[in-house]
């Protein structure tokens, strides 16, 4: 076990984990941050997506001891008042089914628009075809990221 | 269309005056609000809420309505309290929706599966809200010293037009809890209304989308302890186990045997995992180990079997078959699959020496309650089940084994424990789809006419792979529908839309494959059988004809079925779980493979309750069907599952979803479910549009692996 210091969502964390921890488990059973979900372990799904200095980051495979001072970022810290434009849109559009996938969706999506923030339907396909949704909720997942796109 | 209901008294259980002042009724499934206009009052504070009820009102106006059924993504939470909140002229702002935990001294039917809730409870659930509704007037008619006949409600309020007052729910709630309940309640016109057929949202979105804990596995109490467990593969049992090194490792509480599993028990996940993984575990043989290169040889045995069971027999089918002038067959084949819920199996339980304490994802919470009594020797009433948000289930949690492997490590080691399963865990783990093979035969005469037709389901642990009643039966005068399974240890269950969402691929594309032989087009081959099933019926006919053309009609209507260029189009059109949904795929070829751009779907579920989660049910089908039809399979060597998690079992992506357009017949006919139905067809419009766009047919799944797609990922 070691002691980690996280900046997690604006805020200093100190945690003791053992060194290859991923970073899911941590936020998960160290932190009590459950926003983040784990679906398959290996990078496969995308529903443990958070943003590691802004960039869409597979959470279940990064060690906690890699993370250094990162700015880590999950979808408790994605907005204040869960007004983020991907979060408003993503209510608009009545994305979810069983919910589960969203945030590491929205994660994603988020991550997608900072980065070009009008992307055509092809980036849109590109990025979030690393996301799996079991419920087949992608076209509204499609919609919702261009209806983000319009919001300030 | 205005309906007197003479409700049943069990149904309404009593009525008593809320903590704090308010109306709380009790009903099988209910509950509405009501208010004031402006804002929308979610944020006052209810008075504490009695839990023996499932509709209170409180003073400000705040209607909370309990859930009571298991929301796994079908959209129950929301639809459930709409139907309500209709009949109680709720003002939906301010309507608070909560979960509902196992109480089946209260409630009916706490289960999500076979698309059965909204059928089950539509009536339930609109007397539920029109008694409520009457009591308020009553209330107000009484304190103005007016006839109720002379007043109205609207959005939360009691209004009395010819002295211009009006009295908000919240004011009321009170007196109209002392009112008498009406025995016979009077229930809106279809047309009245106002909530029900619009666009409402997930209840449960501002949580969803903020990441607040509402799944099994966000779960967590205190001191709770994370159990995982090694399981045996199909066909073996537990020889020996060394747990030294997982003992050892840091967090580790306990290792313990459960059956022929080995629960690893610590203080957090990541540790858990590890030393689940540093087990050394000795596997024994304990049945058949088998493949699927066994099960491909016994499919071919029982579908040449003398010895099967018959489902139904009309007519004379040899005769037929000797007399017909063009005989067609084929075989279709579909894999097992796992459920893949993304949420893997996982439950809490606390066994403490007189009760125990259940929360988690189930679909059926009440038959987690009564394993876990019988298996402690507790009654009933000592175990309570605290449902959570499921992460999708597709039937996976109708089975109650995770749950009862929660209430086992808690017992053994004595203190709370969450049970979780990994992804591999989940994947070969154990209950999956049926893998079956169909042998299908059909006979013209001379004039094209179907006059003998043969179908033969061959399974493994599936019981009757057919459905004898469906279509065509009933507009065949001679047929033959016969089952035969093969008992395996690779364990099975019902999976979303069980039985059809194969069996209609094979029929559908099947009778595509006849319609081609008899010269005719499919849908117009179709039309001809139901006309008659209608009007000469052969046997029972269990699907309403004129229901089933009308989802034909629509979905060719809205795909211009056969004037389209450019395109090929495949039609398939199914009955299953009392909904009828036709569908029309359009498929072009692109470098050589056939690529799906389009699907029509039309449905006849009755009437809508909320469009939103109508169209995402509908889509949801369309792209669960087509994912795996086109990419889901489970294979085995002896035993042991060849897919473990989803870098080598593809689910479908964004990428490979074609444009959906979804339609909805238009009626006044009670609502059937919408969680399963417009599954089956999915599969075979697709490939009957493949065939149309190729020449090829299409007769296993998954597609992908099958030679139009070779070279395809």
């Amino acid at each position: 076990m070691a002691l980690f210091k996280l900046q997690i969502n604006g805020k200093s964390y100190q945690t003791e984990a053992e060194a290859d921890t991923p970073l899911l488990w941590v936020l998960r059973d160290n932190l009590g941050l459950f926003g983040t979900k784990y679906g398959c372990g290996i990078a496969q799904c995308g529903a443990c997506t958070v943003h590691l200095n802004g960039e869409a980051t597979r959470s279940c495979m990064l060690p906690v001891s890699a993370i250094g001072t990162s700015k880590v970022t999950t979808i408790e810290g994605l907005s204040k008042n869960g007004d983020h434009p991907v979060q408003k849109a993503w209510d608009e559009v009545d994305v979810a089914q069983c919910g589960y996938c969203q945030a590491g969706q929205i994660m994603t999506a988020a991550a997608l628009l900072k980065r070009k923030p009008q992307p055509t339907d092809a980036e849109i396909e590109a990025t979030m075809s690393g996301n799996i949704c079991r419920c087949g909720t992608y076209h509204r997942i499609k919609e919702a990221v261009k209806v983000a796109a319009t919001k300030k | 269309m205005s309906s007197q209901l003479n409700h049943n008294r069990r149904n309404f259980l009593k009525i008593a005056a809320a903590t704090g002042g308010g109306l709380l009724l009790g009903f099988n499934w209910t509950d509405s609000e009501a208010a004031v206009s402006g804002a929308p009052l979610k944020g006052v504070a209810a008075p504490a809420i009695d839990f023996n009820s499932y509709l209170s009102i409180n003073p400000q106006g705040v209607i909370t309505i309990l859930s009571p059924n298991p929301e796994v993504g079908q959209g129950i939470k929301t639809a459930f309290p709409i139907i309500v909140a209709e009949e109680l002229d709720a003002d939906w702002k301010n309507v608070v929706v909560e979960q509902a935990p196992l109480d089946t001294q209260k409630f009916e039917r706490q289960v999500a599966g076979g698309s059965g809730s909204i059928p089950h409870s539509w009536k339930r659930l609109r007397v539920a809200g029109a008694t409520a509704r009457h009591m308020l007037l009553e209330a107000a008619a009484k304190r103005w010293n007016v006839s109720a006949s002379d007043c109205t409600t609207s959005k939360g309020f009691v209004l009395h037009a010819a002295s211009k007052r009006k009295l908000s729910y919240g004011e009321l709630a009170t007196e109209a809890s002392k009112m008498p309940v009406p025995t016979d309640v009077k229930l809106k016109e279809i047309k009245d209304f106002k909530l029900i057929g619009q666009t409402i949202k997930n209840v449960d979105n501002p949580g969803i989308l903020t990441g607040k804990p509402l799944f099994g596995l966000d779960f967590h109490r205190e001191g709770m302890l994370i159990g995982m467990l090694q399981r045996p593969a199909f066909g073996y049992k537990l020889k020996s186990v060394d747990s030294a090194a997982a003992k050892a490792m840091p967090g580790i509480v306990n290792v313990v045997t459960i059956n022929n599993s080995v629960a690893v028990v610590g203080k957090s996940t990541w540790q858990v995992k590890k030393a689940k993984d540093a087990l050394k575990i000795e596997w024994e043989k304990d049945g058949n180990l088998e493949s699927t290169s066994d099960h491909n040889r016994i499919f071919k045995e029982m579908l040449d079997s003398p010895t099967t069971t018959v489902r139904r027999k009309d007519g004379d089918v040899e005769t037929a078959f000797k007399n017909a002038a063009k005989v067609i067959k084929a075989e279709y084949q579909c894999p097992f699959l796992p459920h893949s819920p993304l949420e893997p199996m996982n439950f809490f339980a606390h066994v403490k020496a007189d009760s125990a304490e259940l929360v988690g994802p189930s679909q059926t919470p009440e038959a987690a309650r009564n394993q876990t009594a019988k298996l402690l020797g507790l009654p009933p009433e000592k175990v309570s089940v605290q449902l959570t948000r499921m992460g999708g289930g597709f039937g996976r949690r109708l089975n109650t084994d995770y749950a009862i492997e929660a209430v086992q490590v808690s017992k053994a080691v004595n203190a709370p424990v969450k049970v979780m399963w990994t992804r591999e865990d989940d994947m070969t783990g154990g209950i999956y789809r049926p893998a079956v093979r169909y042998r299908f035969e059909a006979a013209l005469d001379a004039q094209n006419n179907l006059i003998g037709y043969k179908l033969r389901g061959a399974s493994i642990n599936a019981g009757n792979a057919t459905r004898e009643d469906n279509f065509p039966s009933g507009a065949v005068e001679n047929l033959l529908i016969d089952s035969i399974d093969h008992k395996s240890p690779i364990t099975t269950g019902p999976w979303r839309a069980p039985i059809t969402n194969f069996l209609a691929f094979a029929e559908q594309a099947f009778l595509d494959e006849v319609a081609q032989a008899a010269d005719k087009d499919p849908v117009q081959f179709r039309l001809e059988l139901l006309d008659k099933a209608k009007q000469k019926p052969t046997g029972k006919v269990t699907y309403d004809v004129d229901r089933m053309k009308g989802v034909i009609q629509l979905a060719v209507e809205k795909s211009g079925w056969g004037k389209k260029k450019g395109v090929s189009q495949g039609f398939s059109v199914y009955f299953s779980h009392r909904s009828y949904v036709a569908q029309i795929g359009e498929v072009v070829v692109e470098k050589g493979k056939p690529v799906l751009k389009k699907v029509y779907s039309a449905a006849d579920c009755g009437i809508v309750i909320n469009q939103s989660g109508a169209q995402q049910q509908v889509r949801g089908c369309v792209v669960d069907g087509i994912g795996h039809a086109m990419y889901g399979n489970m294979t085995f060597k002896d035993g042991i599952p060849d897919q473990k998690n989803f870098n080598d079992y593809k689910l479908i992506r964004m990428n490979e979803i074609p444009e959906i357009d979804v339609h909805f017949v238009q009626n006044e006919i009670d609502p059937t479910g919408l969680g399963e139905p417009s599954l089956p067809p999915a599969g075979a419009a697709v490939a009957n549009a493949i065939f149309k766009a190729t020449g090829k047919r299409l007769y296993n799944q998954p597609f992908v692996e099958t030679e139009v797609f070779k070279g395809v990922s």
